[in-house]
């Protein structure tokens, strides 16, 4: 770096660079911190020293076959909700969109009430459905709606169908993202409406739809724990099994929530490496989309 | 532009089925609600021909343009292109819109380049050359690609096979988007307005390609403001106001001798 001569700035920029700087000091930002981590640390020594919580229990219960399965439960519940959420968001997204009075208001009227109505309601809903269809009859197939809707049905029915109402506003705000002049020239080279959508729209619309995608993912992570409600076995289900009959309530809460911290810690760490490799920038749409690909790529040869 | 390359191999001409003319629009109209756009266009363009489409923003060369591959859906009259009636089938007295299927196929043999270029952002320029010969024709990555090259090389690009559309100035992405029209091998090419985007700077050069295209015979119509181009290249002008076919004939007569006094307004203005 060559000094360029303004008038007062010559020969003293090496004085200048050897003076070491005393960043300023905010004090009451550090009185309030040393207060923080009193009470924090005053909390945690309370809840250590209480005889009522057996510490042990946590170690012995935190590996349980019972708990593993939960959490398998868990997992599946929560990747089988997406999946199925996202698909049929898509479709929801696009009724949405469509000039169709119908249809739109279909997924208009789909969006307003399972966003409107408590998921817990959903849920218990669903698992009581045989109360006023108690069975399917299709000509000679007849089928009790109780063995067909388990606790198991109606929690991934219940998950899913609330979860593809937040689902289609995200894919629409990613359609609507992506300007007009794209569908335009896709038909006018002679693409289908599908081919368009599934080669020139969507591809675009992804970099504004993963990263909401990725959060709606985390919290599914813990909003299964509401199918507990219908004892669809996950883990707090397990979890809740388990301290009905040994009352060891707080502890296995706390494994629980461990676990459950586990899983939306890992998820966090894969949604921030997946949003790195698309990249930082929203400016790029190119290096995204490779990157997506690339992504995509790598993900395929493995499985 | 002086010194372009020699096209390694040059786009065929268009070929066509019938003998008659190109594109035959007959009373075309459309309105959009209550306001009508395009009021009764009758237009005729032979095969082979070069056609500039002239008139004041607003006039509708636009939407007739968007009629002739049915990206707006007519209120009256037809359209032929290639004696082929597009959008619809006739059936007794009444035409049937074709479903989705049906129009696609008609649009793929009508290029049209749009004013703001309108390239896939997510695709290289190859990929954006290449994704619809192969995924509408059929044709081989190996096979659309050598021919995307040789595109590249015609719209002298050649360099450029990589890149992705920001990486290009708007006159680099106009020209990607002639020959991504190109690449399906189209027997008619619309503009609207190729270079009204562009900077000053940078029209030559899209002129240019557009200018060796009607020379190797492509059956072209073009919307512009460029009057030097409509003079050069066009065998025939139209001037189009307010959604009718004010008048037309040989540039050198309608831009030089304009008849009607709408033309003349229109000419002073962009002269
Ligand atoms: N999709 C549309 N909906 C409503 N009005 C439209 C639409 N497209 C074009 N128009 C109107 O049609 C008229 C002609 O537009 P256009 O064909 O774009 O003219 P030009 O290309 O000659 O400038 C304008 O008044 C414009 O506002
Ligand atoms: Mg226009």
């Amino acid at each position: 770096m060559t000094t360029t001569a303004g008038e007062a700035g010559v020969g003293r920029s090496d004085d200048v660079r050897d003076k070491r700087i005393v960043p300023r000091r905010n004090w009451g930002e550090w009185i309030l911190a040393a207060l923080l981590m009193l009470g924090v640390g005053g909390f945690a020594l309370l809840v250590a020293s209480s005889p009522n919580v057996a510490w042990s229990a946590i170690g012995e219960y935190l590996f349980d076959p019972t708990i593993i399965e939960g959490i398998k439960l868990t997992l599946l519940f929560t990747v089988l909700a997406m999946v199925i959420s996202i698909v049929a968001g898509v479709v929801i997204a696009m009724m949405r969109l469509s000039s169709n009075p119908v249809l739109s208001g279909f997924a208009s009227v789909y969006i307003w009430f399972f966003r409107g109505t408590p998921l817990l309601v959903q849920i218990i809903f669903w698992f009581n459905i045989q109360l006023f269809i108690p069975s399917i009859d299709i000509g000679p197939i007849h089928l009790e709606t109780n063995t067909l809707i388990s606790a198991f049905t109606a929690a991934l029915l219940a998950l899913s169908l609330n979860e593809t109402a937040y689902m289609a506003e995200i894919v629409r705000g990613g359609l609507l993202a992506v300007d007009k002049g794209q569908s335009e020239a896709a038909t006018a080279l002679g693409y289908t409406p599908f081919q368009t959508l599934t080669r020139v729209v969507l591809p675009q619309a992804l970099r504004v739809i993963i990263p909401p995608v990725g959060n709606q993912t985390i919290s599914m992570l813990k909003t299964t724990s509401l199918v507990s409600v219908v004892a669809a076995q996950d883990l707090l289900t397990r979890v809740q099994n388990i301290y009905a009959k040994n009352f060891l309530i707080i502890e296995l809460l706390l494994v629980a929530s461990i676990w459950y911290l586990v899983m939306t810690t890992v998820a966090s760490l894969v949604q921030g490496w997946i949003e790195r490799r698309l990249g930082q920038s929203e400016s790029e749409p190119p290096r995204l989309w490779r990157a997506f690909r690339r992504l995509s790529a790598a993900m395929g040869s493995k499985g | 532009m002086s010194a372009m390359p020699t096209p390694a191999s040059t786009p065929e001409p268009s070929r066509s089925k019938a003998a008659g003319p190109m594109v035959e629009a007959i009373g075309v109209r459309k309105s959009f609600g209550a306001v009508e756009v395009l009021s009764g266009i009758d237009m005729t363009i032979l095969p082979r021909e070069v056609v500039c489409l002239l008139g004041p923003s607003g006039s509708g060369k636009s939407t007739l343009l968007r009629c002739i591959n049915h990206l707006e859906k007519l209120s009256g009259g037809r359209i032929l292109v290639d004696g082929e009636l597009i959008g619809y089938r006739e059936r007794g007295d009444r035409l049937h819109e074709l479903g989705s299927a049906e129009l696609a196929r008609q649009r793929r043999d009508i290029g049209m380049v749009f004013q703001r270029f309108n390239l896939f952002p997510h695709l290289d320029v190859v990929g954006n050359i290449t994704q619809a010969p192969m995924l509408i024709k059929g044709e081989s990555r190996a096979e659309a690609t050598r021919r995307a090259h040789e595109l590249l090389e015609i719209v002298d690009l050649a360099g450029k096979a990589n890149a992705y559309p920001h990486q290009l100035s708007g006159g680099q992405q106009q020209r990607v988007a002639i020959a991504r029209a190109l690449a399906m091998r189209p027997k008619l090419m619309l503009f609207d307005e190729p270079t009204s985007a562009l900077d000053p700077e940078l029209v030559g050069e899209v002129l240019a390609v557009m200018k060796r295209l009607a020379l190797e015979g492509m059956t072209m119509l073009v919307v512009t403001h460029e009057m030097g181009f409509a003079r050069e290249v066009a065998d025939r002008v139209i001037f189009m106001d307010r959604g009718v076919v004010v008048e037309q004939g040989t540039a050198a007569d309608v831009i030089a001798r304009p008849r009607h006094d709408r033309t003349k307004a229109f000419l002073k203005r962009v002269l």
